[in-house]
């Protein structure tokens, strides 16, 4: 038996890692990785995108086992894993994707896996039913039992998730990335979910690359970098600046944005912009090099507007003014051929093409304006525009031939932007540019949309992380409720300030 | 960038199955299969249903799919037989004949209008939309032949099907042409560059400023003149339209497209491939008639034959994954 | 939860109803018993193998082999009866068609479950393949003098007698395989947690996987299951036509789906039910042998079969799309 000679403040732990190694065709995913976790505890795991954490969810949900190395529940050695044993156990993982039914209804996702689990062949719908509303009361929260999965928002999928994991016993919940489609109000609704698992001596590890919430929820972290776990953090209060430092190994990027003049000519001109249902009365002005940060809570129409610039959703009635001319933007075409850009925020579903090539996708933004229906492409031409932004934009692909899938995320994301600053656009604009990408791509995204601003480029970011806006933005503007803010500067404003107006508290 | 690449690992294994397949006939059957006979007549055999493969391939590379390929056909043909046996007083003249022929790309052209529009503007899924329309088109087929074979086609119409060009028979002269030219619109340009895209993710094609609308527009009448010019031989051929030609001929195709490459979830696929996978069958149906089987084994040997295929594929496939898959997991968002 | 699924199913139903009153206010010869006999009759084969397609559409594929699954089966077995004089039970004429239909569904099961090809392009192969192996290693010719417990079974009626007209209506017992064959689908489907996972990997695969289904246990036995149904159908086809003829049924595969596909099963996987597949069948079936007592020739059956299929399919996408607006 092990002692619990580090760990003299914590009752008992629920379950250890020691020493664990995976390794996949050579490739060293995790390399001696070693904590514990405490029932009642929230455990932050954070990581660089390919840092190890998907790989050790999966050892710890038993569907991978380590190479070498032992995990131990209780304090008993816990061998021969597989998942039906370790949801026997009391681990349950939330995968980020839910792993919900859509086609059936609230009761039967919360009770569907523990029956199955129990051995049950004959559906016992009053057992189905007291499931059900267990879970949800364990939750603390009102769910619609009948409703279908697929009715419900996003942030009612999770809901619906964890008070599944609740039914099945569970002593340990990891949550893979638990925030990510979630605004920032259903996050800290979800740390108070969180929050009152603890209280039910319920462990949970949360995996997250979102500095912030993880060090707001978690009373112990472990730091995971390149497979190894560079540190265990015991107490609490957190640093995220210094969190981010030890997960990537640099010290993290301050302000990005340098003195800007804040008088030049206006590019894009906007009053009184309109579309039913998605935006309503938004003005405002974008000057050439300037970068303009618009954030709101989900659903308050800043994605929309988004769509709107850029000919997806187009506005209903309103102006549009580019360069003092007036500009009709009734289709993606029409904005494209206007010089607007939008790179949309879900890189697999709607940036890429990822089984293609990257020369490909490179060139799938400006081949409808490039080629026509009937003429011919002169593929060496393509090659050339290819090979151009794969240097400008320090693409790490070794062959332009490559299905672009096989890219890391901060190179796809790279490839992303290239497809479209490929079309020459005079406005760019963003939808959370960095979801999902790791710091060190983020940074160098980051700079690369302050180089397109300094040659003129006027850029828009619609996001809701609030720290990457504060960097990068020379102005902000808050959207709720389909209206738009006044302009706010970065520099006057703070990330609290910026908080407190998104969500309602200040106008 | 599979397109720009001489071969892919699939074609070559399709080109080196054909070749075998061509060999062990010869070798079997020196005599009888290496004839110029058998030659001619597995020409006269195969282009009218390998223009029903390569109508159906165009739309599967957008990830959808034409299931009323065999009632588009002959609905445009019966509207050939119509003009060429109950309107005009000489039906043979250059005229009516033009006439005939125009009417049938005509119809072919505007059943796949019908199937996109469908599609593009009520947005119905391709297989359901066709699956209606196969239906709606057969049995207009029905209706205005009356139900019984209309026959009687002039001379010039029936040269169409039966006579050959410098030793060539037209029905290959047709497919090879069309082959070529679809296989050059696919890959050399802006319209095949943008529908290979919108095959492989449509969302992403919207939001990259494609106009899906009109290429799928497009792709479903092409498919439509495509299956068109097979009714044309059909009838031509056969002196005959009647609305149970060809039934079997659907499936079959979409068998045929998916051996020759053709991913049926969209994005992927060569025309030479699907040219090459028609050929083996031919070789191996003809061969096996040669070789005294029923006409059935061509069934049984087709359906093993893209079983084994897939399921090769696949095993290598899997093993690949197996062997790198976790670190790919690891990269998913 | 049922009354969700009724209410899901109204338009349906008010289609089958509307298209009940045009015909029988059309002609009052559509309400004679001889010809409700008809409909009865004529559903019993489609509306089996419909039940079947289903399951595998709520699972998330599709099946275009049921129809040379089912005549393969059927064929072989009379055949078999034949040629060993077994021929006395119709227990195990049946028996031994389902067990036959199992065995080839198994097959595609080994290529869909195991190697996890697409379903569409695995059963169009094996389509052709049982097709094929049928006719060359069985035999192509059609067979009038079937084993006597087919001929007595054909011959056992349910319900019959004479029409005001004089005319004789019957049902056979054959008929009662359809509601059978619905209960137990119905039961399966609803009643079970094998039901309960077909549905749950036709939602999300992987999903229903990590809640610890075996999926590919699961698929194993909804293609063998359908198999079974489907040598099922072609027996009763086969028994009731009194000939047992290799090329019957391959060819109405799509008619099938169409009806499962009005009755409200999704192409994408995780939808169908029982009462919504009987009313597809129940529209079909009607159309195709009732449309005639209007007057309408027989050859827009087809025409009108296509439209409904259009129009299903467009109310189907316009409401969804409603139901999205409703939530963005």
């Amino acid at each position: 038996m092990y002692q619990d000679f580090d760990q003299k403040h914590i009752p008992s732990e629920l379950i250890r890692i020691e020493g664990v190694s995976k390794s996949f065709s050579g490739v060293q995913a995790l390399r001696e990785v070693s904590f514990s976790i405490a029932p009642g505890q929230v455990h932050g795991l954070v990581g660089e995108n390919g840092s190890g954490k998907s790989t050790l969810i999966k050892i710890l949900a038993g569907v991978l086992s380590p190479d070498r190395g032992a995990l131990f529940f209780d304090g008993q050695p816990f061998r021969s894993v597989s998942p039906k044993r370790a949801i026997r156990k009391g681990i349950q993982v939330i995968y980020q994707d839910f792993s919900l039914f859509p086609n059936l209804s609230v009761a039967e996702n919360i009770a569907l896996v523990s029956e199955v689990a129990r051995g049950a062949w004959r559906v016992d719908r009053r057992r189905v039913r007291e499931l059900a509303t267990r879970g949800v009361r364990l939750l603390g929260v009102e769910l619609d039992l009948d409703a279908l999965v697929e009715n419900l928002p996003i942030f009612q999928w999770q809901l619906v998730a964890i008070a599944r994991a609740l039914v099945q016993q569970a002593r340990l919940i990891i949550m893979d990335e638990p925030t990510t489609a979630l605004t920032r109000i259903e996050v800290d609704s979800l740390l108070k979910v969180i929050r009152s698992l603890r209280d039910s001596d319920i462990a949970v590890l949360f995996v997250s690359h979102k500095l912030n919430e993880v060090c707001n929820v978690a009373d112990r972290l472990s730091v995971l970098r390149n497979g190894s776990v560079v540190a265990n953090l015991d107490s609490k209060p957190f640093d995220p600046l210094g969190v981010a430092e030890l997960m990537t190994g640099r010290p993290p990027g301050g302000r990005t944005v340098r003195d800007r003049p804040d008088d030049r000519r206006v590019l894009l001109s906007v009053s009184n912009l309109a579309r039913q249902g998605a935006y309503s009365d938004v003005s405002f002005d974008l000057q050439e090099g300037e970068v303009l940060g618009i954030t709101g809570l989900l659903g308050s129409g800043q994605t929309e507007l988004a769509m709107g610039l850029s000919g997806l959703l187009p506005a209903e009635t309103g102006r549009i003014e580019l360069d003092g001319k007036d500009a009709v933007i009734d289709g993606i075409q029409s904005a494209l051929d206007l010089g607007i850009a939008y790179v949309p925020e879900d890189r697999l579903r709607e940036g890429l093409f990822p089984k293609h090539s990257v020369l490909e996708n490179l060139l799938a933004a400006s081949v409808e304006r490039s080629c026509g229906f009937l003429s011919f492409i002169d593929f060496q031409k393509f090659k050339g525009i290819a090979t151009a932004w794969v240097e400008r934009l320090s693409i790490k692909t070794s062959s332009l031939d490559l299905p672009v899938e096989t890219l890391s995320g901060g190179n796809q994301q790279r490839v992303v932007l290239a497809k479209w600053l490929s079309t020459e656009p005079r406005v760019l604009v963003l939808n959370n540019p960095t979801a999902g990408v790791d710091v060190g791509s983020k940074t160098e995204i980051h700079g690369i949309l302050q180089q397109l601003a300094e040659q003129g480029c006027g850029i828009i970011i619609v996001s809701d992380d609030l720290p990457e806006l504060l960097e990068n933005c020379d102005s902000i503007r808050v959207m709720s409720k389909s209206r738009l803010s006044e302009r706010l500067t970065a520099e006057a404003t703070g990330e609290d300030q910026l908080y407190r107006m998104l969500i309602g508290e200040v106008h | 960038m599979i397109r720009l690449k001489v071969s892919d690992p699939h074609t070559r294994l399709l080109m080196a199955m054909t070749v075998a397949v061509f060999l062990a006939m010869s070798l079997l059957k020196p005599g009888v299969f290496l004839s110029w006979n058998n030659l001619r007549s597995i020409s006269f055999q195969f282009p009218e249903f390998a223009l029903l493969a390569l109508a159906v391939s165009v739309t599967m590379l957008t990830g959808g799919i034409d299931l009323s390929i065999v009632s588009t056909a002959l609905l445009a043909a019966s509207a050939g037989a119509i003009l060429q046996t109950q309107v005009f007083e000489n039906p043979s003249s250059l005229a009516a004949t033009g006439l005939a022929v125009a009417a049938i790309f005509a119809v072919g052209a505007l059943c796949g209008g019908v199937n996109g529009a469908l599609i593009v503007h009520l947005r119905i899924p391709p297989i359901l939309a066709t699956l209606g329309t196969m239906q709606l088109f057969s049995g207009l087929t029905i209706a205005v032949t009356g139900g019984t074979a209309l026959y009687g086609f002039s001379d010039r119409f029936l040269f169409l099907g039966n006579s050959s060009i410098l030793g060539l028979p037209v029905p290959l002269v047709i497919f090879v042409l069309l082959a070529g030219l679809t296989g050059l619109l696919l890959t050399r340009t802006g319209f095949g560059f943008k529908l290979y895209l919108l095959g492989g993710n449509p969302r992403a094609a919207r939001f990259s400023g494609i106009n899906s609308a009109q290429i799928l527009l497009r792709t479903y009448i092409l498919s439509g003149v495509l299956a068109s010019f097979a009714g044309l031989i059909m009838a031509a051929r056969s002196n005959s339209v009647n609305a149970d030609y060809g039934a079997s001929y659907l499936l079959l195709s979409i068998l045929v497209a998916v051996l020759g490459g053709i991913n049926p979830d969209g994005g992927f696929g060569r025309i030479s491939g699907l040219v090459l996978a028609v050929l083996s069958l031919q070789f191996i149906a003809s061969g096996l008639n040669m070789l005294r089987f029923s006409s059935f084994a061509k069934d049984l040997v087709w359906g093993g034959l893209l079983l084994v295929v897939l399921a090769v594929h696949q095993a290598v496939k899997n093993r690949r994954n197996r062997a790198t898959g976790p670190l790919v997991a690891e990269d998913k968002r | 939860m049922a009354l969700l699924n009724w209410r899901k199913e109204l338009p349906l139903f008010g289609a089958v109803l509307g298209l009940i009153l045009i015909l029988g206010v059309g002609n009052a010869a559509f309400f004679s018993l001889d010809n409700l006999a008809d409909l009865l009759r004529n559903s019993i084969v489609i509306g089996i193998m419909a039940l079947g397609v289903m399951v595998v559409m709520a699972s998330g594929g599709i099946d275009v082999s049921f129809t040379a699954i089912a005549i393969f089966s059927a064929y072989a077995t009379t055949r078999l009866l034949l040629e060993t004089g077994g021929g006395e039970s119709i227990v195990l004429a049946f028996v031994s068609a389902a067990f036959l239909g199992s065995i080839l569904g198994l097959i595609n099961a080994l290529f869909i479950a195991w190697l996890r090809l697409p379903t569409l392009i695995v059963t169009l192969g094996t389509l052709s393949l049982f097709r094929g192996a049928m006719l060359t290693f069985l035999g192509s010719e059609y067979i009038t003098a079937l084993p006597n417990s087919m001929v007595a079974f054909s011959r056992w009626d349910l319900v019959t007698g004479l029409t005001s007209g004089g005319s004789t209506y019957r049902v056979p017992v054959a008929f009662l395989a359809l509601p059978l064959t619905a209960v137990l689908v119905s039961l399966l489907l609803n009643r079970t947690y094998w039901g309960r996972g077909i549905y749950a990997i036709g939602g999300d695969r992987e999903s229903a996987e990590r809640a610890g289904f075996a999926t590919a246990g699961l698929q194993t036995f909804i293609y063998c299951f359908v198999g079974a149904l489907s040598a099922l159908a072609g027996m009763i086809h086969v028994t009731l036509g009194r000939i047992a003829n290799p090329f019957d049924l391959v060819g109405m595969e799509l008619n099938v789906i169409a009806a499962v596909v009005l009755g409200g099963a999704r192409l994408t996987g995780g939808y169908g039910s029982v009462t919504g597949t009987l009313l597809g069948v129940a529209l079909i079936v009607m159309i195709n042998n009732s449309l005639i007592l209007l007057g309408v020739p027989s050859f827009w059956q087809r025409v009108v079969v296509g439209l409904l299929i259009l129009i299903g399919a467009g109310t189907t996408v316009v409401r969804g799309r409603a139901l999205r607006g409703v939530r963005t």
